[in-house]
């Protein structure tokens, strides 16, 4: 269903009906909006909380950090293969979001037990996990090939708005209510709640747009497909296993994977790229905690643009165009850059990277992704970046500990524009077709 | 290839099951927020704790007094005060300024404070003996933890926490600094000091530094260094001058050298028992010998001595939002002794030796 045709005119008629952006993703958008005003003002204020209020030292809270992040990769993968498997996506969707906010009321349920505590964030994850995937695919489902990335990147302006809310409304709400933690945390839960329900209410499992891609449309997805193997657009339910995972044999789908994990591998997480900020810049450490705003607002002002730039130059030179932003920053710390506008620019570059090529990376998987894989093949997506991120921090760490910061960065960046250029052999995208 | 059309999503009825939802929700929020204002204002500030003075506090020439943050429910919640070290559960004498962590030393008062707000915000002020203002630095939005002045009153020293949001979830950092008060020199962070461990340099990109201690020199002090992911902390000890560190044990958090420079009280990390997970110790710096302390509750406190022998410390009370002062025999005999009910972030007056 698109905004402009849900009354009178019939879908995907004109071309300018076809660049809205489906109200089912709209829909998304504002769970997402609120599901993360709701977490973000509780991981805003838990720093505060554990040593105010619990008295706890937070050191410990990271030591069952892996092994809890494996437990949510795997549920990320059972939750998507069972919301491909059935047509799932939206009452996996639905799961994931509910036990995260059931998590809103379990903080204050388990008080200063750390064990509590964490088990609490490990579900809370968990919920994360499990619906990442299965919203991917409905926005991705809701949307035509063609608008792809203009979905994604509406999706995550709106949850983007929803990180940067959440802070300043549970600040807001503690300077009312004193030290009264579990006010917030019982706000954070009624926003969730509210969340849970708009997608429960108002998005639908069975977007219209998959139904009515017409040939013409699933032509050109296909066009992409590189591999023999890949499977011919299957609309009816595929029972056998060796059929519902054949996106895995894929070969366009394989590179994009490798891609992602050597490119994820080379970019440095968020912490150390603040933790570097941190260590050069007086006014950076002061404000630590705001830096993440500051990457947040040109993430939140790009992904429309960027997805949009996405549909038309094609999404994979956006990815890479994207970590060349972040190769900038990378570069701009090894040179100690420092003051107010070094950290603008730093924090400008890494909002870029991220609004370049988050959108557009789910455009570019969804092209190779038939839709009864598509949750499955973003959960994969999904995990492998996690994985990455995970074998980058262990990198980086070793690599700091035995050779400095500007070494380390150094290398990071060199690394990251070899990934680029075999980034760039692999996937050629042949934009004369990509754009309709 | 067209399959029916599908009824219309937003419709009347999920309209108003959603507008029901919606304002049923806000009023449990706002319901409970207010309850908890309520039950938070009642906890600190309705109480049979001291009001506060007319006059702020006047701390010149104090000796035989403990200075600190006055947590009795009551109109004096949150402000500092003194009591008799004579007398600490008699008559609290509460001033006018309001301070989340406390420390003084010979006339110098380091006040880590909070101002809420949208974003908050804290500082970190250097006192005078009369409670005036000489100094206040912008601690961003790092928030208090720790605070040390040395026993001469020159040296201030603040540990804060500084953490990242929920995309670098787990890291939890602190940053400390040190103000010479007497040349308003300041060391923002012991971050980029050296570090020597076993004789060979050792810089950890997730290093960490709290609970600075200072020796009588001014230059040479004790600190917490911790490399967050190992989940191990060392005490080190520091040059200002040379801004290096020497790693000289395993195991140690919150050092705080007594008076006659021997020992080093700290937290010893004696298990992963979340509700036990420190016990108060002391360090023979002469001869490395560690003795546990009487004091068999977990405290999360860098402590202070009272005397050559004694250390005093903060726990929580048993309701949640107040603490209260206890001391111990720092030799590991005898028994812990409540100092007083509703307080927290104790120093012991001294005059100091300028």
């Amino acid at each position: 269903m698109y905004l402009s045709s849900s009354r009178s005119t019939p879908l995907g008629v004109t071309a300018s009906a076809t660049r809205r952006v489906a109200a089912n993703v709209v829909m998304l958008g504002v769970v997402s909006l609120l599901t993360d005003i709701s977490s973000e003002m509780v991981s805003s204020v838990l720093p505060l909380y554990y040593t105010s209020v619990l008295g706890l030292t937070m050191l410990q809270t990271g030591f069952l950090d892996g092994l809890f992040n494996g437990a949510s990769v795997f549920l990320r993968l059972v939750g998507a293969h069972l919301a491909d498997r059935f047509r799932a996506r939206k009452p996996v969707a639905v799961a994931g979001y509910a036990l995260s906010a059931v998590c809103k009321l379990g903080l204050p349920a388990v008080g200063a037990s750390l064990a509590g505590l964490s088990t609490v964030l490990a579900v809370d994850r968990s919920g994360k996990g499990l619906r990442t995937a299965p919203r991917d695919a409905l926005i991705s489902l809701s949307s035509t090939p063609e608008t792809q990335g203009r979905a994604f990147g509406v999706h995550r302006m709106m949850d983007t708005a929803g990180a940067f809310c959440g802070p300043l409304a549970a600040f807001a709400l503690l300077s009312v209510v004193a030290t009264a933690y579990d006010a917030v945390f019982m706000a954070s839960f009624c926003v969730a709640v509210l969340g849970v329900l708009v997608l429960l209410l108002f998005v639908r499992e069975r977007p219209r747009a998959s139904h009515h891609r017409g040939a013409g449309n699933c032509a050109k997805a296909e066009e992409h497909r590189s591999a023999p193997s890949a499977p011919a657009q299957p609309i009816g339910p595929l029972d056998s296993a060796t059929g519902a995972r054949a996106y895995l044999r894929n070969a366009a789908f394989r590179r994009t994977c490798l891609c992602v994990l050597l490119l994820e591998t080379a970019t440095i997480s968020d912490a150390f790229v603040y933790l570097t900020l941190q260590r050069q810049d007086d006014l950076a450490a002061r404000w630590f905690p705001l830096l993440a705003l500051g990457t947040a607002a040109p993430y939140l002002l790009l992904s429309l643009p960027l997805g949009s730039l996405a549909d038309r130059f094609g999404p994979w030179r956006l990815y890479l165009g994207g970590h060349v932003c972040f190769a900038l920053v990378l570069a701009l710390l090894a040179g100690s850059v420092s003051g107010p506008l070094g950290l603008v620019l730093v924090l400008g570059l890494h909002g870029t990277f991220y609004a370049a090529t988050d959108a557009p990376l789910m455009a570019h998987t969804a092209r190779l992704l038939p839709d009864h894989a598509r949750t499955s093949g973003f959960a994969v997506m999904q995990s492998l970046q996690a994985l990455g991120m995970f074998a980058s921090s262990l990198l980086f760490g070793v690599a700091y500990r035995l050779q400095g910061s500007r070494w380390t960065l150094e290398v990071f960046g060199v690394a990251l524009l070899l990934c680029l250029g075999a980034a760039a052999l692999l996937i050629r995208p042949r934009t004369a077709k990509e754009s309709p | 290839m067209t399959s029916a059309p599908d009824s219309p999503v937003i419709t009347r009825g999920r309209l108003i099951t959603f507008a029901v939802a919606f304002a049923l929700l806000a009023a449990l929020g706002i319901d409970y927020g207010v309850h908890a204002a309520h039950r938070e204002n009642r906890l600190t500030h309705q109480g049979p704790g001291a009001a506060p003075a007319a006059q702020d506090l006047d701390l010149t020439g104090a000796t035989g007094e403990i200075l600190f943050r006055d947590t009795e429910p009551g109109p004096g919640f949150g402000f500092l005060a003194t009591v008799r070290r004579s007398d600490p559960t008699g008559p609290r004498t509460v001033g006018q300024t309001s301070c989340e962590r406390v420390y003084a030393a010979a006339g110098t008062v380091v006040c880590l404070s909070t101002e809420y707000g949208a974003i908050p915000s804290h500082h970190v002020r250097i006192l005078d003996a009369k409670l005036k203002q000489q100094r206040e630095i912008d601690l961003g939005a790092g928030a208090p933890n720790r605070a040390r002045i040395s026993a001469d009153g020159r040296m201030a020293s603040w540990t804060v926490f500084t953490s990242g949001d929920s995309y670098a979830s787990n890291t939890f950092s602190t940053r400390t600094s040190i103000l010479d008060v007497r040349t308003g020199t300041l060391t923002p962070t012991l971050e980029d000091f050296s570090v020597s461990k076993d004789g060979t340099s050792y810089l950890p990109v997730d290093r960490n530094f709290w609970g600075v201690t200072f020796s009588s020199d001014d230059n040479t002090f004790y600190a917490t260094m911790s490399p967050i992911s190992t989940g191990k902390t060392y005490l080190v000890r520091g040059d200002l001058a040379k801004r290096a560190l020497t790693v000289l044990r395993e195991n140690v958090e919150c050092p705080s050298l007594s008076p006659d420079g021997t020992r080093i009280a700290f937290k010893k990390r004696v298990g992963t028992d979340t509700t036990h997970p420190w016990r108060l110790s002391v360090l023979d710096l002469a001869t490395g010998r560690e003795t546990q302390l009487a004091e068999t509750h977990s405290v999360d406190d860098q402590a202070a001595w009272l005397d050559d022998s004694t250390v005093a410390y903060a726990l929580p009370a048993a309701q949640r939002s107040t603490s209260d002062l206890w001391s111990v025999p720092a030799d590991g005999n005898g028994a812990p002794a409540l100092l007083l009910h509703g307080g927290f972030s104790p120093a012991a007056l001294t005059t100091g030796t300028r």
